[in-house]
């Protein structure tokens, strides 16, 4: 016993630098061991105001400045002091080194927790998966968010903060459809964009000119012909502003290449969250259960550890007040833990469902388990029989033109398939958010732009579509036209400015 | 490897400027909460902060959503008795009624509420006010006097050495005094290895007697001189006076009831936060009056009770007699503020008027009269609207009737004038 207790890492609850150094110490051989790839840590200690600071900039440690981030910091701050909500226990950013921001009133238990959540389980996904690969330079955003800020403070000091401030607030409301889905953007870097920022800013404005050009050119083009631009649809609105739009200020335009770069950079975290929360989730209680078998821990840490860790699965059923939809941390650690338990112990069940991964060495085919999915193709991958008996996971068809609402899948076999199936176009961020498209603008006539959005299970749009219509009409200068599409057919049609529809335009 | 930094001696506030556009942004909304607090509020927690609340619509933040309708898909945890091919009449409330959408697209509905700190508060309080008259005597008194750093001086006290700015002056005198001595000294050196590479006995010894004679020359640059010290320089600036004293008039005779004085001491208090905000430092004198007047404690002031008749100019005559003996009008910006129901003796009123004509009202900023009652005006307020007439720079009254009106008067009596 005496030997054991030699070998612990500390015997009470209070961290010091010494400690947070040994845990990470010992959690970073353990993680190595298991083949963890991760970038350097950089473990930053700070007080609970500062968490809140990070919590309301997006966890980002630079930012630009803007009303909607003090509207989140009020927000956090009165629910924090009112003792509504917990602070996270830690904020981990997409980072090379990576950041983790560990809090001062948290015990050595929590701690150590963080580290092996954030600075092993994070980190790995960061740098494993191949939507971060692919979409985020890890080691440039720090530099192109302190690019972004100094840039947005320098307009506002030459063109005052209103007018950054309105094209900010625009450039936020269509944040979402400033992404890029199917081309691999350039990394950013900020060197590269302060070489080319003013190169940029000057070639658009003369290319615009070209678009717009109302001398009649010497080459005589075919009147009649029908000019269609954009030439395909296009589904990146803000890039579409951006290079398009007739009235905006090189600035501007700046501006909103920021607000598109920066979604662009959030882009991957929005597609897996669930992955992302279940493999850090899945680490920190696999290291620290090593941590205990080593003898490094002793039964108070695990029994705190493991009460913290508990809490943040709880998953309430559909029916429970506290239900806030699926936790992501609840299905993703669920669903590492099974696809580990499928490998040791695989039933009859699995070798049916998952031929070549029963049995096989769970440390190759969980890291491939992160590396190429996203959450979509992760749940229709390795959503197993056993994960949805286990959550009692059921599909539900709610179908506006009928009475009732239908139970149409449940967690037996003739629903699996299908339950697994809607889970995860549940997590399809295509299917998510309504589908919006760029198809005309009128070159000769009214330079009026016409959005259309493409009807997904005939969902109509919300009530905020005239408020988001009018920051569109705010970029673009000219009338915005957006018609709801449902299989081929125009079905409802709003515009901004409100005046007329375009029966009475046209 | 892993980097660990402490980042909690880190600056505060990292968020105060977006905090602080997210208030401009919502000053509409904020000041109508903030007027209407001090409506509200007892008298004594006046200086704390507010809570605002801001509804939802005004302040979101719009995306592109999905509306309800159409057929809609989801996958919920925690199935008890459903099979599939159960049909479920659709609860209530429209919608799918799913507590995840439910919490996407109904976070714009709720009201937002926050806390304003007690200085954002006064700030969007006193925000559009201002002191009339500031400038006269802004500039006048200025009795106290501070120094100030000025640069650096050639000559001056030991004590006002400056360390730094005298070897830096040294320094650059060596330079220039010894400058070509040494280059020609290292010349010499290098010369003088050659001659000695190439055994020239003669040009051996004319360049170590060089080399003697250059390096004696640099030796007798002193290292320090006299005319290298520098001293720091400091003036004597005169401080314009930020000092207020503000007089409390009230009349406390039988007919003033504890509402009243309530009343009363939240215009005071009003009038003292916003004095504070100006002045460095600000006096405040209490004086009450029935048939007599008194200079008292707050305390007193407030809530002691007395009967009796009302002769408002002893109270004036007090004010006076006080500012002759503490208060003298060239250092102290002085304000008055009268309150009472409207009740005097009918002679003593043009007794009043004239004292504040004659005595009173060259010397202060603003004296401002405000009649508490819910009758109609009384003598005292017909002799005061001569004088209104006569300085409205320097004299204002005002009726007050509830609780509810003293914000807008106070807001009236120190609106900026510029706007009219």
């Amino acid at each position: 016993m005496s030997k054991k207790a030699a070998k612990l890492l500390s015997d009470s609850s209070d961290w010091t630098f010494e400690l947070i150094e040994k845990y990470d110490c010992e959690i970073g051989r353990i993680a190595r061991a298991f083949g963890l790839d991760t970038y350097p840590n950089q473990i930053e200690i700070i007080r609970s105001d500062q968490m809140m600071d990070a919590y309301s900039s997006i966890g980002m440690p630079v930012g630009y400045n803007h009303w909607s981030f003090g509207k989140h910091f009020v927000d956090v701050e009165r629910n924090y002091e009112r003792g509504l909500m917990g602070l996270a226990y830690e904020i981990v950013i997409n980072s090379n080194p990576c950041i983790a921001y560990l809090m001062e009133e948290n015990n050595m238990t929590m701690q150590a927790l963080v580290i092996a959540h954030a600075c092993y389980g994070h980190n790995s996904f960061f740098k494993g998966n191949y939507l971060f690969r692919t979409w985020t330079d890890a080691s440039a955003i720090i530099d192109y968010l302190v690019f972004a800020k100094k840039y947005i403070r320098d307009s506002e000091e030459r063109y005052g903060p209103q007018a950054v401030e309105e094209i900010l607030d625009s450039s936020h409301a269509l944040m979402n459809y400033g992404v890029d889905r199917y081309k691999r953007p350039y990394p950013i870097s900020a060197e590269e964009e302060k070489r080319r920022q003013a190169e940029r800013a000057e070639y658009v404005q003369r290319n615009l000119n070209t678009l717009w050009r109302t001398i009649p050119q010497s080459k005589q083009v075919d009147e009649d012909e029908e000019i269609c631009f954009p030439s395909e649809p296009q589904e990146n609105l803000l890039y579409f502003i951006e290079k398009n739009a007739p009235l905006l200020e090189p600035w501007q335009r700046e501006i909103v290449r920021i607000v598109r770069k920066v979604a662009q950079y959030f882009y991957p975290q929005r597609q897996t969250q669930v992955m992302n929360e279940g493999w850090a989730t899945f680490w920190h209680y696999t290291l620290l259960n090593q941590l205990y078998d080593e003898g490094l821990v002793d039964d108070g840490f695990m029994m705190e550890f493991l009460a913290s860790h508990t809490a943040v699965l709880n998953q309430p059923s559909f029916d429970h007040p506290a239900y806030r939809g699926i936790n992501p941390y609840a299905l993703g650690f669920a669903m590492y833990s099974d696809l580990r338990r499928i490998c040791e112990h695989p039933t009859d069940e699995d070798r049916e469902w998952f031929p070549e991964i029963a049995g096989a060495d769970w440390l190759e085919v969980l890291p491939n388990a992160m590396r190429d999915f996203k959450d979509e193709s992760f749940i229709q991958q390795f959503l197993s029989p056993k994960v949805m008996r286990d959550l009692r996971l059921f599909g539900v068809m709610d179908d506006d033109t009928e009475s009732d609402i239908e139970v149409s899948a449940i967690h037996d076999n003739d629903g699996y398939r299908r339950v697994r199936e809607l889970l995860a176009s549940q997590y399809n961020l295509g299917d998510q958010e309504p589908n919006i498209q760029v198809t005309r603008v009128e070159l000769k006539g009214d330079r009026s732009l016409t959005l259309q959005h493409f009807q997904h299970q005939r969902r109509p749009l919300g009530a905020t579509t005239d408020a988001v219509l009018k920051h569109m009409h705010r970029l673009w200068g000219f009338p915005v036209y957006l018609e709801s599409v449902w299989q081929d057919e125009v079905v409802d049609s709003v515009c901004c400015p409100k005046e007329k529809t375009k029966e009475q335009a046209a | 490897m892993s980097y660990i930094i402490d980042r909690r001696e880190n600056p505060k506030n990292k968020s105060a400027v977006n905090r602080q556009r997210f208030l401009d942004r919502y000053k509409k909304h904020i000041k109508k909460a903030v007027s209407d607090a001090i409506d509200t509020r007892s008298i004594t927690d006046v200086e704390r902060g507010e809570e605002v609340t801001i509804a939802g619509d005004d302040i979101s933040e719009p995306v592109f959503q999905h509306g309800s309708g159409g057929r809609r898909s989801v996958v919920r945890p925690g199935n008890k008795e459903f099979v599939a091919g159960d049909r479920i009449p659709r609860p209530p409330g429209g919608g799918s009624g799913s507590g995840g959408e439910a919490s996407d697209s109904g976070e714009g509905d709720d009201d937002f509420v926050f806390q304003l700190t007690q200085d954002e508060f006064l700030e969007f309080l006193f925000d559009d006010l201002e002191l009339p008259n500031l400038t006269k005597r802004h500039l006048k008194g200025s009795s106290s006097f501070k120094y100030e750093h000025a640069g650096f001086t050639n000559d001056g006290v030991p004590a006002k050495l400056s360390v730094l700015r005298s070897l830096k002056q040294a320094k650059a005198r060596r330079i220039a005094l010894c400058g070509e001595s040494r280059r020609r000294l290292s010349a010499a050196i290098e010369k003088l290895e050659e001659a000695e590479a190439k055994g020239d006995e003669l040009g051996i010894f004319r360049l170590t007697d060089e080399i003697e004679r250059l390096e004696k020359r640099i030796k007798r640059v002193p290292f320090l001189d006299t005319t290298d010290l520098r001293f720091k320089m400091h003036v004597k600036r005169p401080v314009p006076t930020s000092q207020a004293v503000m007089f409390c008039l009230m009349d406390v005779s039988g007919s003033m009831d504890q509402s009243i004085k309530d009343m009363a001491k939240r215009f005071y208090l009003l009038l003292y936060m916003f004095l504070k905000r100006h002045y460095e430092k600000t006096d405040i004198v209490f004086i009450r009056h029935h048939t007599v007047a008194k200079e008292v404690e707050e305390q007193e002031f407030f809530y002691s009770r007395e009967t009796g008749g009302t002769v408002v100019s002893s109270a004036l005559k007090l004010m006076d007699e006080i500012i002759e003996a503490r208060y003298s009008p060239d250092d102290w910006n002085i304000y008055g503020a009268q309150a009472s129901d409207g009740d005097n003796w009918n002679d003593d009123s043009p007794t009043c008027t004239k004292l504040l004509r004659e005595k009173l009202l060259p010397v202060v900023q603003y004296f401002a009269y405000v009649e508490i009652t819910k009758r109609s005006h009384q003598a005292l307020w017909r002799e005061y609207d001569q004088l209104s007439e006569e300085f409205p720079e320097a004299f204002a009254q005002r009726h007050i009737q509830k609780i509810s009106d003293i914000f807008p008067v106070f807001h009236d009596l120190f609106h900026k004038k510029d706007e009219a």
